[in-house]
């Protein structure tokens, strides 16, 4: 059986029948793993996952695992930790690093019964839309290698959209699940800022970082977000009650949901293309029942500037602690503790990142707070604000999740403001917390995927899974893979 | 000239909590390094701080008792600055909203009543230790005081003599101890104190003002003070000017000298410690604290005084440390007589205190045992000597009283029979000295007292023998 | 908000985050930063007059533990990835000189 063509809730359910063993699932997911085809893969936790393979397998035998999932292999984005596994955040700063301790996210993939098999590659710690950004190469998109894969979670979706692995965790902060999900047609969630525990996943800015699925379909990036969504005693952000619990099975009801559709995010910054599939993708709601109103999305000039101002603030705080004396880089031959200090992270650091930490310093500094920080969090209410208002109005928003599909490596790596730019239709959704998610709806003239996402209120991923299967019952999108298979 | 020195202090309490403020790691002092020490208070990449409610309680039990205001929303700040003994590179503070705001301490020096307003007093975590004895001059860092819980009480710049900043010190760790806050060791580091220190012509605006650092004991706070007062008077004396820093009080030097410009100049870029929630304190939760709140010391003095009839001094001994009028008060709730109870611990319990070595934090006696020996002295079931004996049981061995008495035979005769038999036996036996005591040698009455004490044992209840011995001597006189 | 993005600001973030740039960067890094807060400055436009300053994306408050101490790390664990380390303390060039 060809485990890449099984969804992973197929994939699971033909091991508990006994169709298939877990190790064979692991061994194919690890093979390709190896292949690397993409530079997704970052490691590969070969030994490890034999030995969890069979023991899952054991209690799978033993009927002591009842997740949906279990028997699964999945691998990581490398900013979660996992003990005992190499977590590099893809920069030189932790190229030696390894977590003796596992994020809560992994501690629950284990208890349903799936195996970790590797972490991806991504923009260094985070922090990049392309994922090339990354001490260790520029993750290449399925579809076309000499393009990038989108990020920062970058790996995530070039594995998971080329069937390398049935599942992926990503994290999102300004888009980091969404946009590479758009550039590689893959299906991926950004929940609820608080319903994913963030405890291991290391930190680009805590108030906007979000764990989450991703996937080649929502059911099976519904069934992980089950998974590893719940309250954690080890969070004090991971405000959700309780564990979600979404069935995997097929919902074919109408959504007979109210769309609320941004008129100003079609205007002159969008590619054609892009455009027109998105439209399409409204066009399909409202075919299958939806009303779907056009309104004007405000405040789109200051999201950008209050996202990076807040994202780099909190990144300058979260990133000093790496200062080459408890772990990570320390540069050979630094004599004195300032020289300690100052060369490990010169040179631990790549670019973008201390571009981000000089950033933060800045509008944190003594006298600049006030007109750049404290603005932007009063920038932030005023959004989240305003969604409140559009949740009134709507069940959900509908939007294109990038301006652009995938564009060519190399081609914006050298400009900030553009690059900064592409997260314009996905920030404001950290700023106020709320969950979406990000669906493939066709492909470009170059044959290139684009992605809608659909923004709902806070906690209302239900609403928003139940409305994503609706559109894939009706659609093909996300069952293209690249390389003509199907 | 005649000058003025103004100062107002920062201190800090290390919290007594079991925990510490982020994380489950034991917060004790001591121990080897880093065996108090996990993922979260040594700042690894991807941990997060889990904030322990009973530091919360703590700050809001002593603000209400330094008649703050309690905030009814507070939040934590990241102070972002680099050191090696801060874990994570920022300390969670805070700045913007602290817990309590705008009490005061009521101290008294040389007779004349002053208070000292609080400005504020915020929660904060404490950093690791370095370790300087490293060979090659290198630095050792233990992370187990890391994520300690402290509070930092900031005064407002309101004293004008070391004897106000001590009797502050004083009253201050006192409160905490009643509280039972923080221990307030200042040899171990759990309070700390820095002086914010100018001087001025009397009637002057404000001078510039140092900031003293590191300083370990009273005595040393006296001499900081003393040193850095004459120093800023000496260089204004001479038409110098001081420059606003930070300075790092030597005590074996006996002097204090400028840190580095850069330290004193830092741009902490606070801003709203994102992994934490805010903390809302609401009518409930204030209203149980202040239920659960101690009597503060001086009004349990003005208790002593006016209920049990001690004197200022006896008053002033007993609560001199939490454990003591504690103890004190444990014996009175078993029953223990005050008067007799109070002496019985600035006496007899002080002396073994004091010839073991023991401290007041470290005392731990059981009142309602000495209870029973206050009762058994008072009712003369046994001797003061006896007493004496028994309360050194108690103390060093937790001795049950009642068992201990009976088993040492400790308990007084008291039965007549058994006495006159003795003193008759005695008569007889000292026949002569019977015939001197009543030729009016009365001296030989204490030999023929300490023979019946001798036929009694050490049970014999004295004053009962001795009334006896008196008795027969006295009738066989009449009887010739 | 105009910004003086002189080389005395960028040596100021140097020392502020303990970063140290070649000459070549710092130029680069100037342009850049220009640019970008060139495109924050935006946020002048915007009337915020007694709008709350959001830090966090709800409006949930006491999230505690309760006071009980649990068992520490392994030492060998924590230290584990100390570049330089003695088997009992992370080991730092002297912090007392210089």
């Amino acid at each position: 059986m060809m485990t890449h063509d099984l969804s992973a809730l197929e994939l699971s359910r033909a091991i508990c029948a006994g169709k298939l063993s877990v190790l064979e699932a692991v061994s194919a997911a690890i093979r390709l793993a190896r292949q690397n085809e993409h530079n997704a893969f970052l490691s590969v936790a070969e030994e490890s996952s034999v030995r969890r393979a069979k023991k899952v397998q054991e209690q799978i035998n033993a009927g002591e695992i009842h997740s949906p999932l279990a028997g699964v292999p999945i691998a990581l984005k490398d900013n979660i930790s996992a003990a005992g596994t190499k977590t590099t955040c893809a920069s030189k700063m932790l190229g030696g690093y390894t977590p003796v301790y596992n994020a809560t996210v992994v501690d629950k993939l284990e208890r349903a019964g799936m195996i970790v098999i590797g972490k991806l590659n991504m923009d260094e710690f985070a922090m990049g839309g392309s994922g090339e950004t990354s001490a260790f190469g520029t993750v290449l998109n399925p579809w076309d290698k000499s393009r990038v894969a989108g990020g920062s979670s970058a790996g995530s979706a070039a594995a998971a959209a080329s069937g390398e692995v049935p599942l992926a965790l990503g994290s999102d902060t300004g888009g980091s699940i969404r946009q590479p999900c758009s550039f590689c047609g893959a299906t991926g969630i950004k929940p609820t800022y608080g319903a994913v525990s963030r405890y291991g996943l290391i930190a680009y800015a805590s108030s906007l970082d979000q764990i989450g699925p991703i996937a080649m379909n929502i059911n099976d990036s519904a069934a992980l977000l089950s998974v590893i969504s719940g309250p954690d005693g080890k969070d004090s952000t991971c405000i959700i009650d309780k564990a979600f619990d979404f069935p995997g099975g097929e919902e074919n009801q109408s959504p007979g949901v109210k769309i609320g559709l941004p008129r100003n995010y079609f205007g002159d910054g969008i590619d054609e293309d892009v455009k027109i599939a998105v439209l399409a993708a409204a066009k399909e709601f409202e075919a299958a029942g939806a009303v779907v109103e056009e309104f004007d999305m405000p405040l789109t000039d200051y999201m950008i500037p209050a996202y990076y101002i807040i994202a780099c603030a909190e990144a300058s705080s979260n990133l000093s602690r790496y200062d080459g004396l408890k772990y990570g880089y320390r540069k050979d031959g630094a004599n004195t503790l300032v020289d300690v200090y100052r060369h490990s992270r010169s040179e631990g650091f790549g670019i973008e990142v201390k571009r981000r930490i000089m950033l933060g310093s800045f509008v944190l500094s003594s006298g600049y707070y006030d007109a750049y920080y404290k603005k932007a969090l009063q920038t932030r209410a005023l959004i989240k604000d305003a969604y409140s208002k559009l949740f009134e109005r709507f069940d959900m928003i509908l939007s294109p999740v990038a301006p652009t599909t995938a564009y060519k490596i190399g081609e914006n790596i050298d400009d900030p403001v553009k690059m900064y730019m592409g997260d314009i239709f996905t920030v404001s959704v950290n700023l106020a917390g709320l969950p979406a998610v990000s669906l493939p709806c066709g492909f470009d003239k170059e044959g290139l995927p684009v992605g809608f996402q659909l923004i709902g209120d806070f906690f209302a991923e239900e609403k928003l899974i139940r409305a994503a299967q609706v559109y894939q019952n009706l659609t093909d999108h996300h069952t293209k893979r690249p390389g003509g298979r199907c | 000239m005649k000058w003025e020195i103004v100062m107002g202090l920062e201190v800090h309490a290390e919290l007594s909590t079991k925990s510490k403020i982020f994380c489950g790691c034991k917060a004790a002092f001591g121990g080897e390094p880093n065996t108090y020490v996990c993922p979260v208070c040594c700042g690894m990449p991807g941990t997060l701080p889990m904030l322990n409610r009973a530091v919360i309680e703590y700050a809001i039990r002593t603000g209400l008792m330094l008649n703050c205001e309690i905030a009814r929303t507070c939040k934590f700040d990241r102070k972002n600055y680099f050191y090696p003994d801060l874990p994570k590179a920022y300390q969670v503070s805070q700045l913007y909203a602290p817990i309590c705001s705008g009490g005061f301490v009521e101290i008294e020096v040389n007779g004349q009543k002053k208070r000292i307003r609080i400005r504020e007093i915020h929660m904060e975590e404490d950093a690791g230790k370095l370790i300087h004895d490293s060979p090659g001059g290198k630095t050792r860092i233990d992370f187990n005081r890391a994520g300690v819980g402290l509070l930092e009480i900031v005064s407002e710049p309101d004293f004008r003599s070391k004897d106000e900043v001590l009797a502050y010190l004083a009253r201050l760790s006192e409160t905490l101890l009643y509280l039972g806050v923080s221990d307030c060791k200042m040899q171990e580091g759990s309070l700390r104190a820095d002086v914010n220190i100018s001087v001025r012509p009397f009637g002057e605006a404000l001078g510039v003002r140092t900031e003293m650092k590191n300083i370990n004991s009273l005595k040393a706070i006296g001499r900081a003070i003393e040193y850095e007062s004459a120093r800023q008077i000496e260089i204004l004396e001479n038409g110098g000017q001081i420059t606003q820093e930070t300075r790092r009080w030597d005590d074996e030097e006996g002097k204090s000298c400028g840190m580095r410009k850069k330290e004193n100049a830092w741009d902490y870029r606070y801003f709203p410690e994102p992994d934490l929630l805010p903390i809302f304190i609401d009518d409930k939760w204030l209203e149980r604290a202040r239920l659960t709140l101690p009597e503060p010391a001086h009004r349990k003095r003005e208790r002593y005084i006016c209920e049990y009839g001690l004197s200022e001094h006896e008053a002033f001994v007993l609560t001199g440390h939490k454990n003591i009028s504690d103890l004190f008060e444990n014996v009175l709730e078993h029953g223990g007589e005050p008067l007799e109870s109070a002496h019985l611990i600035m006496g007899e319990i002080m002396r073994l205190m004091n010839d073991s070595g023991t401290l007041p934090e470290d005392l731990s006696v059981d009142g309602r045992k000495l209870a029973i020996l206050v009762d058994l002295v008072l009712r003369s079931k046994i001797s003061r000597g006896a007493y004496k004996e028994a309360v050194l049981a108690v103390y060093a061995n937790d001795a049950e009283p009642e068992t201990y008495v009976a088993q040492q035979g400790l308990l007084m005769m008291s039965d007549g029979h058994i006495i006159s038999e003795a003193v008759d036996m005695v008569l007889a036996d000292y026949s002569d000295a019977v015939m001197d005591y009543r030729a009016g040698k009365i001296k030989v009455f204490g030999f023929l007292m300490g023979q019946v004490m001798k036929k009694l044992g050490r049970a014999g209840n004295p004053d009962l023998a001795q009334s006896a011995l008196k008795k027969a001597l006295d009738a066989e006189v009449g009887e010739g | 908000m105009n910004v003086p993005i002189d080389d005395n600001l960028i040596t100021y973030l140097e020392d502020l985050s303990y970063l140290t740039f070649s000459d070549d960067e710092k130029n680069r890094l100037k342009a850049e930063l220009k640019d970008i807060l060139g495109c924050m400055a935006r946020l002048g436009e915007l009337n915020v007059e007694n709008v709350p300053e959001r830090s966090h994306p709800f409006d949930n408050v006491n999230a505690f533990r309760e006071d009980d101490a649990l068992p520490s790390f392994d030492r060998g664990l924590i230290l584990q990835n100390a570049p330089e380390c003695d088997g009992e303390a992370f080991i730092a060039p002297s912090a007392v000189a210089g």
